[in-house]
């Protein structure tokens, strides 16, 4: 089952001595992330923010009880990392790391599959529970608590949409970015699935961009009567070529299926409100609440 | 990074998939020595680092070296979607009993490799997977046990393949997935992989490597820049060399934003006021003012410009820093285009007062700047 965060979860930052591992333990700890400790190989023994960094997961887990593990080491080391907390029983673990070549993404999913580990990326800005803890880079201030979750693959784009829902006076819930990669831990119906149980969300914004077809299924998925509670979406990407890249390398069309007119039609056909620009989606929403 | 054929075949023979024996040329002389050399027929083929050359002319055949000299002469310099021809493989033309398609290639869906097998390569394969899906074999790989001798067996038996004939077609899988996997590769396939008298040659190779695993593949990694000449449009070669994530479009209202999501829905809201980008440009997380400064400088000396729509959102990005680099930009481009500024995040105030000194229009909201910019796009 899909694991996610709360105020009590504690977290470990693999690549805790990095200038993006340092600085992110420090904005989690501010945002009320209960930090516990650091991993980085060669590390063990210094400090970071008054944390203690050690140079193996599970001698960070037998001295601090960590429940979560978030990795901000450079690509080439994030499957090792990540392996490293899977193994040691860390759930979920988020792959922050942009990057990651496909290869070690396969092989990390195949390994969370058999122990049953949540991953979330790689290439994502994470996970927020809005005003309890985040294990993430994305900006605490365009967050509130509230009845909304959000899921997206965008970084940014989530952070527009989430200052539109903050702005509505709704505030979020749980919100979680899915990564921009082909292969990523969790996709829209995972976490659809998990905010269909989740009692604090009563409502949730969906943001996706061209490329895959993992809007498409989120679609089939709320059509098919697996996800009950209202939704609103907005998909990226109506302006882009066929063919050309947008930076992200699951950003790519292929075929018919993949354009943004494709997702939003999936999308309405579902019974989603779709909005034509990310404004859209928090006006929605404050209606169908 | 998109492999040559010939390219692509050197690593085929490494991997012990057979090949017909060939070379590559970039002159009409060699395309006639080679010929000579094999003193058979020979095929002429462009090299090219996308598919479909075949229909666009770019593949020949020669019954003795002069045809074979005539032939390059032909290609060389021909342009095929967009590209230059300058390279040729000249090889021993096949007796071709049957065409097969064999590919391996990443399926998102359920996060493994997938080996894609059809009995009628040779043509468009989205083709055939759109019109009669069931003349493909998939086989989804599990990435705890990988692909064993059996699951190989399995492909070769569903294309019809017994006997010898199964057991080396199987051999042929088993070693494209190893290169696969080995190679990193986003998509490996061959097609046509061509049934003769004897067994089977791979006619044609693909090889696309995975950019993000060019750590792991150190000779290829020098020559990334160049494998995308031809592909990617003068602009955006020069943004490539930069480090800058742009793409070229055909508007007039320049666009540099962070996180391609982000951008995209930029450019998406900006035609929705009536406005057309004239390119996608990411910054990316942690942009410092330099950084951006040389992309804004960059967008604003493309003279296709009427205005230039700046968008960040973030708690890393710093917004005096945006401020900065933009002013510098402008100052440095020596252009008195508008500029519209949205940004959110860290050191707001100072930002926008920086902006403000500059006479640069700020706003909070993306979808008010992307009005005013197409406005301000249509005034000048």
């Amino acid at each position: 089952m899909t694991r996610f965060i709360d105020k009590d979860t504690r977290v470990l930052v693999q690549g805790m001595t990095g200038s993006q591992g340092a600085f992110h333990t420090h904005l989690m700890r501010e945002y009320g992330t209960k930090v516990v400790a650091g991993t980085v190989p060669g590390r063990g023994g210094q400090t970071i923010e008054g944390l203690s960094v050690y140079d193996t997961v599970v001698e960070a887990k037998e001295n601090h009880g960590v429940d979560a593990s978030i990795i901000f080491v450079p690509a080439p080391q994030a499957l090792d990392a990540a392996l490293e907390s899977v193994e040691a029983g860390l759930d979920p673990v988020v792959v922050i790391t942009e990057g990651m070549p496909v290869r070690d993404s396969i092989e990390l999913m195949a390994m969370a599959r058999l122990s049953g580990t949540t991953i979330v990326g790689p290439n994502t800005p994470g996970l927020i529970k809005a005003g309890e803890s985040k294990m993430g880079i994305m900006p605490a201030q365009v967050f509130r608590k509230g009845e909304v979750g959000i899921i997206s693959r965008s970084g940014t784009l989530f952070y527009e949409v989430a200052v539109h829902i903050t702005r509505a006076g709704l505030g979020q819930s749980t919100c979680v970015g899915l990564g921009g990669d082909p292969v990523v831990g969790l996709d829209y119906v995972d976490v659809l699935r998990w905010f269909e149980e989740d009692p604090e969300t009563r409502a949730v914004a969906l943001i996706g961009e061209i490329g895959g077809d993992a809007e498409e299924r989120a679609a089939a998925f709320i059509g098919d009567g697996g996800f009950t509670k209202p939704v609103a979406a907005y998909i990226a990407g109506r302006a882009a070529l066929p063919g050309k890249r947008m930076g992200h390398a699951g950003a790519i069309i292929q075929g018919s299926s993949g354009t943004a007119e494709s997702k939003m039609n999936a999308l309405r056909d579902a019974g989603v409100t779709v909005g034509e620009l990310p404004s859209q989606v928090a006006e929605a929403l404050k209606r169908l609440l | 990074m998109k492999l040559l054929e010939y390219e692509a075949k050197e690593y085929f023979r490494k991997y012990g998939i057979p090949t017909p024996r060939g070379r590559v040329i970039t002159a009409p002389q060699g395309a006639h020595e080679y010929a000579a050399e094999l003193g058979v027929p020979v095929v002429i083929k462009a090299q090219l680092p996308v598919g479909g050359r075949g229909k666009a002319g770019g593949i020949k055949f020669a019954e003795t070296p002069g045809e074979a000299a005539a032939a390059a002469e032909a290609l060389l310099r021909m342009r095929i979607k967009g590209f230059t021809v300058e390279k040729l493989y000249v090889e021993e033309k096949l007796s071709i009993v049957n065409e097969i398609y064999l590919g391996v290639t990443v399926d998102r869906r359920n996060k493994s490799y997938v080996v894609l097998a059809s009995s009628e390569g040779g043509m468009d394969i989205e083709e055939v997977a759109a019109r009669t899906p069931d003349r493909i074999v998939r086989h989804i790989v599990d990435p705890v046990h990988g692909l064993r001798s059996y699951h190989a067996n399995l492909v070769a038996k569903r294309l019809g393949y017994g006997g010898w004939k199964m057991l080396q077609f199987a051999s042929f899988v088993e070693s494209l997935y190893e290169l696969a996997l080995e190679m990193d590769a986003e998509l490996t396939e061959i097609n046509p992989l061509a049934e003769v008298e004897d067994g089977f040659t791979a006619a044609d190779a693909r090889l696309n490597v995975d950019d993000n695993a060019l750590f792991r593949h150190r000779e290829l990694e020098e020559r990334l820049l160049e494998s995308y000449q031809g592909e990617l449009t003068e602009k955006e070669m020069e943004a490539r060399s930069k480090g800058l994530t742009y793409v070229e479009l055909d508007g007039d209202i320049g666009i540099i934003g962070n996180g391609a999501g982000l951008t995209m829905a930029t450019l998406d809201t900006v035609m929705l006021h009536g406005g057309r980008a004239a390119n996608f440009l990411d910054l990316g997380g942690g942009a410092t003012p330099k950084r951006i400064r040389e992309a804004a400088e960059f967008v604003l000396r493309d003279e296709r410009i009427k205005a230039l729509l700046v968008n960040v959102l973030g708690g890393i990005t710093r917004c005096d820093y945006i401020a900065e680099g933009v002013v510098a930009a402008r100052r440095e481009a020596a252009v008195e285009k508008p500029v519209v500024v949205r940004m959110m995040g860290t050191n707001e105030e100072e930002g926008r007062r920086i902006l403000k000194e500059a006479g640069i229009d700020s706003l909070s909201s993306m979808e008010e700047a992307a009005e005013l910019a197409v406005k301000l796009a249509e005034a000048s």
